[in-house]
């Protein structure tokens, strides 16, 4: 059988295996082999809330230019179990190529490339190495030096014990040949364009990019409760706590966690908590804490499914209105929805001053789409914000709610300097303590709810892309990002531009003139009742003409963008 | 009554006349001004309660809080400056009943501070309902027909963890008080402090004079660092033995163990992010 298929600019790979079967370790031994080919690569994953069993996929698209959405096209799907065509069905097409093993008999009529991945792995002693069977066989296909790909294999597996690094390097190799075979036999080639410069890229994710912000922002204590999809960035700094000096503690609930993190910050500490929607609804009260006694907070939300457990592992944008409704009372805030991992990088850093500057607390709205997206990146961008504190020294007369012009009053800590710091969570008087005085009830509300004027005069404009002249406006928040981008590409439509919030609350109000603008508004979001678009109308009174939604779990595809823009 | 550095007379005191807090804030002003003779290096801590209001009634830092979050800020101020005293002040409701569950696990990590738990068996601010540690049968507006549930044993739940200082004194007895107080501020690690407080509006089973005829002194013949035998203490409920149950110096501080502060002693509010360990990093993932 010869097919004879050429693939440019862009080729989509999906791994499809049990939980359990190392297909995570395939697709990052798979991109670092890539990425020093000199491609693009970028990876998402879908995973079931299980450990072992079922179907998990992660999708590896690998290209001429840097990519990062998620599309529902495959060009070849490898299977490591027998169950995973079927899981993957609704994305196939006539020409995707199938690479599954000798035994998982297919009648598809799609092209089937089999190859004996249980046999050898059994030739060598462990099932598991089929995974490493199926990386040397796409390695082939790609045309990567059989060298590069052992030596890849050595540095990612060089930490194992005993034989597993050679029974590893020669499981690449077999799949490596037979790669080699069949894309000879049906004439199979891969002539993306190759770029020397993406071999001194990093491959980041964004768990990673969201704990390194937190370091350079000056995170120095971390108290949390583990949830999925939020724990990669608990896991990442309490792997590191020790050369960042951070104090790094798994609560006992969401609620203990939130309240450290507030005893933190008044002590002098820049905290931070890590959660995801259910986890946080414990935290509400402690934020509400934060906006009685004025402390800064950076709550790292990453959403996911709900309500309640909802689908742990899958993806969703549907927790604004709890972030942009929690807690009781009046009080400011900030909430910020990166959609790249630059974004997240460099708005995390960011949250922390901001929450310090204007003492209120600041959201990372994230989600499990973007969370386990990792690409090919060159720099993160600059961070120029002060990453020190905005503590002041106490003097003797140093009280903690002043009241000033600004309506914010100088941080001051115990310990530092010769004022005593009283904070309480009644209603206080400039010092702290608890009053029923009217009027200086309404005068320290007042105080705390200028810092939303404060907030909003620091707010981050929306990023256009379009043309001067467009007729429809797509609106979009956090990780829909790049599917909204790359389907307008796809659509070279003139009259269609794209406006991406990485700030929704205080609302940016430089968007309202773009908004009126547009002929047709059409808001894109990642859950049931169109969240983003009811804060717009709350905020500006402009209703959106169409919205976009998904709800069912999984992020945007671009296809689907392309059919529904 | 002593002149203390502690003092604050222009505080409004808002508890009933007669209240068992008054004695227990008169004591403590006394206490910490020779344990923590500093103002600028203690931090008061509370929930939310009549006995969380003490830190009020006090000149020095506090962090008045959520109800029944008392600990877990308390344990946090700790951590990011470990040079100050962090001392704890709260009531039964908000420490064994809301808080629960921050009251075992901070006794799990053991951090150096010291908290005090004023123990009335009712419940004031929300005006007389079941405290967790009110006696079964104790009648009130909402459990009308008495309690019904099995008194909370704080001090038999600490030793139980294996809690570094496990201590219960009647605020009626000032000296003994102070003496236990001390001890409990100085030990190194969890100190728990239960102290009965009679209640005087809410509370008529548990007096003055209840507490004095339902109390004894452990003797010389009790040995702190015997568990078993604190425990056999602990659960005494004919007569309540005061005095210092538990103490043990060899348990490991919170704190000291964190790898934050193995190499690097600085308090939080004085450290840098160390940016060259982000380059080294951002360095591997282009490897």
């Amino acid at each position: 059988m010869s097919s004879q298929r050429t693939f440019q600019h862009d080729i989509s790979v999906v791994l499809a295996g049990e939980a359990g079967q190392g297909i995570a370790t395939v697709e990052q031994v798979f991109m670092r082999t890539l990425k020093t080919a000199g491609y693009h690569v970028s990876a998402t994953k879908e995973y079931m809330s299980r450990v072992r069993g079922g179907t998990n996929t992660t999708e590896i698209r690998v290209a001429s230019r840097p990519i990062a959405a998620f599309v529902d096209r495959i060009d070849l799907l490898v299977e490591l179990n027998p169950k995973a065509v079927d899981h993957v069905k609704n994305r196939l097409s006539s020409s995707t190529i199938i690479i599954a093993d000798e035994n998982s008999v297919k009648d598809l009529p799609q092209l089937v490339l089999t190859v004996p991945f249980a046999r050898i792995a059994q030739e060598l002693g462990d099932r598991i190495l089929s995974n490493t069977i199926a990386l040397g066989f796409l390695a082939a296909l790609f045309d990567i030096p059989s060298q590069e790909l052992i030596d890849q294999v050595r540095r990612s597996f060089g930490k194992k014990e005993g034989d597993i690094i050679e029974k590893n390097c020669s499981a690449a190799q077999q799949g490596f040949d037979l790669g080699r075979q069949a894309a000879f036999k049906h004439q199979l080639s891969v002539q993306i364009e190759r770029n020397p410069s993406v071999k001194k890229e990093m491959i980041v994710g964004g768990h990673e990019a969201a704990a390194l912000g937190a370091v350079v922002g000056g995170c120095n204590f971390l108290a949390s409760y583990p949830m999925s999809p939020s724990t990669g960035v608990l896991t990442f700094l309490a792997q590191h706590a020790d050369e960042f000096g951070i104090v790094v503690e798994q609560a006992e609930d969401e609620i203990a966690a939130m309240n450290m993190g507030l005893g933190s910050w008044y002590a002098g500490g820049r905290a931070m908590v890590t959660t995801s929607g259910g986890g946080f609804s414990l935290m509400t009260e402690g934020l509400s804490l934060a906006g009685a006694i004025e402390s800064p907070m950076v709550i790292y939300l990453a959403q996911r499914p709900g309500p309640a457990t909802g689908l742990p592992t899958r993806t969703e944008q549907g927790d604004l209105d709890l972030a942009l409704y929690a807690g009781h009372g009046d009080f400011p805030r900030a909430i910020f929805t990166p959609g790249t991992l630059k974004d997240i990088f460099l708005l995390t850093a960011m949250a922390f001053d901001l929450a310090d500057l204007y003492q209120v607390p600041v959201f990372i709205l994230t989600d499990q789409g973007l969370l386990d997206l990792y690409h090919t990146l060159s720099e993160f961008p600059a961070v120029t914000v002060k990453a020190s504190n905005h503590i002041v020294k106490t003097t003797p007369d140093y009280k903690r709610y002043k009241f000033t012009d600004s309506g914010l009053s100088p941080r001051g800590i115990p310990g530092f300097g010769e004022g005593i710091v009283c904070v309480d969570s009644d209603e206080h008087d400039e010092g702290g303590y608890i009053t029923e005085d009217s009027q200086t009830r309404k005068a320290m509300v007042d105080k705390r709810m200028k810092k939303h004027g404060l907030l909003l005069k620091d707010v981050l404009a929306p990023q256009f892309f379009g043309e001067k002249d467009y007729k429809k406006l797509i609106l979009g928040w956090g990780s829909s990002f790049h599917a909204i981008r790359e389907a307008m590409e796809q659509q070279s439509d003139l009259d269609t531009a794209f406006l991406y919030f990485r700030q929704v609350y205080p609302f940016p109000d430089m968007a309202i003139p773009l908004i009126e603008k547009a002929k047709e508004v059409v808001c894109v979001e990642n859950n049931a009742s169109g969240q983003f678009a009811k804060l717009l109308r709350r905020e500006t009174g402009l209703a959106v003409h169409k919205k976009i939604l998904k709800y069912d779990g999984s992020p945007f595809s671009v296809e689907e963008l392309v059919r529904q823009i | 009554m002593a002149k203390t550095i502690y003092d604050f007379p222009e505080a409004e005191i808002s508890w009933c006349p007669g209240c068992g807090n008054f004695g227990i804030l008169t004591f403590l002003k006394d206490v910490l001004a020779e344990v923590a003779p500093d103002p600028q290096k203690l931090v008061l801590v509370s929930g939310i309660g009549q006995a969380a209001k003490l830190p009020q009634y006090v000149k020095g830092h506090y962090f008045n809080g959520l109800h029944g979050r008392a600990l877990p800020p308390a344990t946090a101020i700790k951590v990011s400056n470990p040079s100050l005293t962090v001392v704890v002040t709260s009531g039964d409701g908000d420490m064994y009943g809301e808080g629960g569950n921050h009251f075992i696990h901070t006794i799990r990590r053991n951090p150096d501070i010291t908290v005090i738990v004023h123990n009335n068996m009712v419940y004031g601010l929300t005006k007389g309902q079941a405290s967790p540690t009110s006696s079964r049968g104790f009648k009130t507006p909402v459990q009308a027909n008495g309690v019904i549930l099995e008194p909370f044993n704080p001090l038999a739940v600490a030793i139980a963890l294996d809690a570094s200082f496990v201590a219960r004194i009647f605020m009626g007895f000032k000296d003994h008080s102070e003496e236990v107080l001390k001890k409990a501020i100085l030990h190194k690690g969890f100190s728990l402090v239960d102290v009965f407080q009679p209640c005087v509006t809410y509370n008529k089973l548990n007096t003055y004079q209840w507490f004095r005829e339902k109390t004894y002194f452990l003797d010389s013949s009790h040995d702190p660092k015997n568990r078993a035998q604190a425990f056999q203490k602990a659960i005494e409920t004919d007569k309540f033995p005061l005095g210092i149950f538990y103490q043990q110096t060899e348990k490991p501080v919170f704190e000291d163990q964190l790898v934050a502060y193995r190499d690097d002693k600085t308090p939080l509010f004085e450290r840098k992010p160390n940016l060259d360990r982000v380059q080294a990093i951002m360095h591997k993932l282009r490897q």
